[in-house]
């Protein structure tokens, strides 16, 4: 009885010593194993270096309460669907999850959503840039990514700026998120005059790309656009490489993002990825903390530099938190409210949603930039901003080869 | 083409893995998608620590499947054979999700790379990189001495007498359970090296194997049972099918051909388009 007692004292002193008055509980799957790996754990980074700068700092402070933020869940989702589906059911009835972000890729998000949806609760997602999620009719979904259409539009315009005679051919994952992006590219590269010479989907799993590579030498572009994630994306620079494939340009998705990808050497050399963050990007932030800061953070506790799905992981707490801070309350309804009214400029850049009912969530505010990996004075392969010049870093490389 | 041929001879090294064991001892060795993948790990680890000639390696890796064929034989086969094909199915499935489950919380699902490359040679625009000429030449420098052994050495003599029958080679005093263990242990160790040889090759997961296993097992239904050079042989079929129909269709189309062949095989040559001329 002794023991009971000094053990319920216990817990009561700590309750009391941690300061918070409640903890606000944020949920979401990583994928710690599976294809999907590599961008999932920068993008979990990102959360975990927000949560703890905030509970540093006190907390979310809210209708005059503190709130600790306290992750939930935090499962392996394998860079599987059907876990996605299980474990977010599981994180809102289960482990009392008051907010979600959202898993990593757009795959796995549009089915987080579902639940999310169904259940009321807001689902801040980041790492998902597919715009048709928004398109359903969903009132508590909040995209932090500029979605899959801007992908593209950069690249192609600076590509008519260079060399508007540019033949280009399409290799790409067959998975949502690359072919939401590569369509309508498609459309503008023809809208701009290109002559598209080659277009081939390739399944997510593939590792040997050796019969697309010939087909694409047989095709003769000068540009190749494609990529998908971080396993397929690497390996197909690899092979291009190896393959000796004459191309003045290569722009992959997503995984030249990684700082990961400068083990590919040579390889890696001169190819271009769109990004939704880069640290050189300078915005004049409004709330949080700077760019400069945000990666200095970063870089001291990883000991690698971010990558745009770090940067997206911390900004879906920023303005989580900002929206929390708004409303006074955790109150979803509330915050929804705050998340429809935000329009702010953090280190990550403006940040917008459309509040329309037929686009609800998609991200309106933020804008992207082209980063390509290019090799400084002592050889090392570093990543640049090549494009929109205004905040350019360096000099596009091209051609390449 | 070429490209198809020289994956082609890594296909065929895998399934005569599969197919000597199958041959052998009537099991089907549901680890051998596994140990391929175990065989990639090998490389891995061996390379990044030694920073030797990768195919040097091989012989490590062989050396190791051979023992680690021995012990998975002596825990999960030996108690199985002669008994119904499911036991043994189920025996070597529960070894593979060991093996699958040890390795995920080893080192996850995420890709590996050996990163050890041989220059190749370009003819006009296409480049044919040196791994896939090494991996090609030694698949089938590995086929032919397997075919040497089974043929022209004892052990070899004995393990083909234990599978043409059993009862017959023990009166002959073969002692058919070392055979078994021996054959089971070369099935192993040849399903290693072709699992190292595509570590050289492409980007890899613990799950890898998979992709492998059922190539072998397409490849072995081309070939018939427990014969090297015609699993070499269908393998390089399988390699030229490959390359030769992928510049007119979509590379997604490939497993649907591969699967109808190999169901039109099973149903026209069910004993293997090779197994048929020489029986």
């Amino acid at each position: 009885m002794k023991r009971i007692a000094l053990n319920a004292l216990f817990v009561v002193a700590l309750l009391l010593s941690s300061g918070f008055a409640q903890n606000i509980n944020i949920g979401f799957t990583v994928s710690k194993t599976g294809a999907l790996n590599v961008d999932s754990l920068e993008q979990y980074r990102g959360f975990e270096l927000w949560r703890d700068q905030v509970n540093a700092g006190g907390g979310v402070k809210a209708g005059g309460k503190s709130y600790k933020v306290q992750f939930v869940g935090n499962y392996d989702d394998e860079s599987n669907v059907k876990r996605v589906q299980q474990l977010y059911t599981r994180m809102i009835l289960q482990d009392n999850a008051d907010f979600l972000f959202s898993p990593y890729s757009s795959s796995l998000t549009a089915t987080a959503a579902i639940v999310t949806e169904q259940y009321g609760k807001i689902m801040l997602t980041s790492g998902s840039a597919e715009g048709k999620t928004y398109t359903l009719g969903n009132h508590y979904l909040f995209q932090m990514f500029a979605p899959g259409t801007e992908y593209l539009k950069f690249v192609l315009d600076m590509l008519k700026a260079k060399d508007p005679k540019a033949t280009v051919a399409f290799v790409y994952e067959d998975a949502p998120f690359s072919v939401s992006v590569v369509n309508p590219g498609k459309a503008y590269a023809q809208q701009l005059g290109f002559n598209v010479v080659f277009s081939e989907a390739y399944a997510p799993n593939t590792t040997d790309f050796s019969a697309i590579i010939d087909k694409v030498i047989a095709a003769k572009p000068t540009v190749l656009i494609g990529g998908g994630h971080y396993p397929d994306g690497s390996t197909l620079a690899r092979q291009l490489y190896n393959h000796k494939v004459n191309l003045k340009m290569i722009t992959l998705l997503v995984a030249p993002d990684s700082p990961q990808w400068s083990e590919l050497g040579d390889a890696a050399a001169g190819v271009i990825v769109p990004s939704q963050w880069e640290p050189q990007t300078s915005f004049k932030a409004e709330y949080g903390p700077s760019g400069a800061d945000f990666a200095k953070a970063y870089t001291a506790k990883y000991n690698v530099p971010p990558s745009y799905e770090s940067a997206g992981g911390y900004a879906c707490g920023l303005i989580l938190q900002r929206a929390i801070e708004q409303a006074g309350s955790t109150d979803t309804a509330k915050v929804a409210t705050a998340l429809n009214a935000t329009d702010i400029t953090t280190f990550y850049g403006k940040t917008k949603f459309a509040t329309t009912p037929g686009e609800h969530g998609l991200q309106i505010g933020h804008s992207m930039v082209l980063a390509q990996w290019q090799k400084n004075k002592s050889g090392n392969l570093v990543k640049q901003v090549v494009w929109p010049l205004a905040a350019k870093s360096a000099d596009l490389v091209y051609p390449i080869r | 083409m070429i490209d198809g041929l020289l994956i082609g001879s890594v296909y065929g090294l895998a399934a005569m893995g599969l197919s000597l064991i199958w041959g052998v001892m009537d099991v089907i060795n549901l680890t051998h998608g596994a140990v391929i993948a175990l065989g990639m790990f090998g490389m891995y680890i061996l390379f990044t620590a030694l920073h030797l000639n990768a195919y040097l390696l091989l012989l490590p890796i062989i050396a190791m499947g051979l023992v680690f064929g021995t012990l998975v034989y002596w825990t999960s086969v030996h108690w199985v054979i002669g008994r119904p094909q499911l036991s043994s199915l189920l025996s070597t499935f529960a070894v593979n999700m060991i093996i699958i489950g040890a390795g995920t919380a080893i080192w996850s699902t995420s890709p590996y790379n050996v990163n050890f490359s041989v220059p190749g040679f370009t003819v006009g625009l296409y480049t044919f990189t040196g791994n896939h000429m090494a991996a090609a030449a030694a698949a089938v420098i590995i086929a032919l001495a397997l075919e040497l052994f089974l043929y022209r050495t004892r052990p070899g003599k004995a393990i083909r007498a234990v599978a043409d029958n059993r009862e017959a080679a023990e009166l002959m005093g073969i002692s058919s359970t070392t055979v078994l263990a021996l054959a089971f242990a070369i099935g192993i160790a040849l399903a290693a090296a072709s699992g190292a040889l595509v570590s050289t090759l492409f980007p890899f997961t613990i799950l890898s194997g998979g992709a492998y296993q059922l190539k072998s097992f397409v490849v072995t239904v081309l070939a018939g049972l427990g014969r090297p050079l015609g699993a070499l042989a269908a393998g390089l079929l399988l390699g030229l099918l490959e390359g030769a129909v992928t510049p007119f269709i979509a590379v997604s189309w490939i497993p649907l051909i591969e699967f109808g062949l190999f169901v039109i095989v099973l149903v026209v040559f069910p004993k293997g388009i090779f197994a048929k001329a020489t029986a």
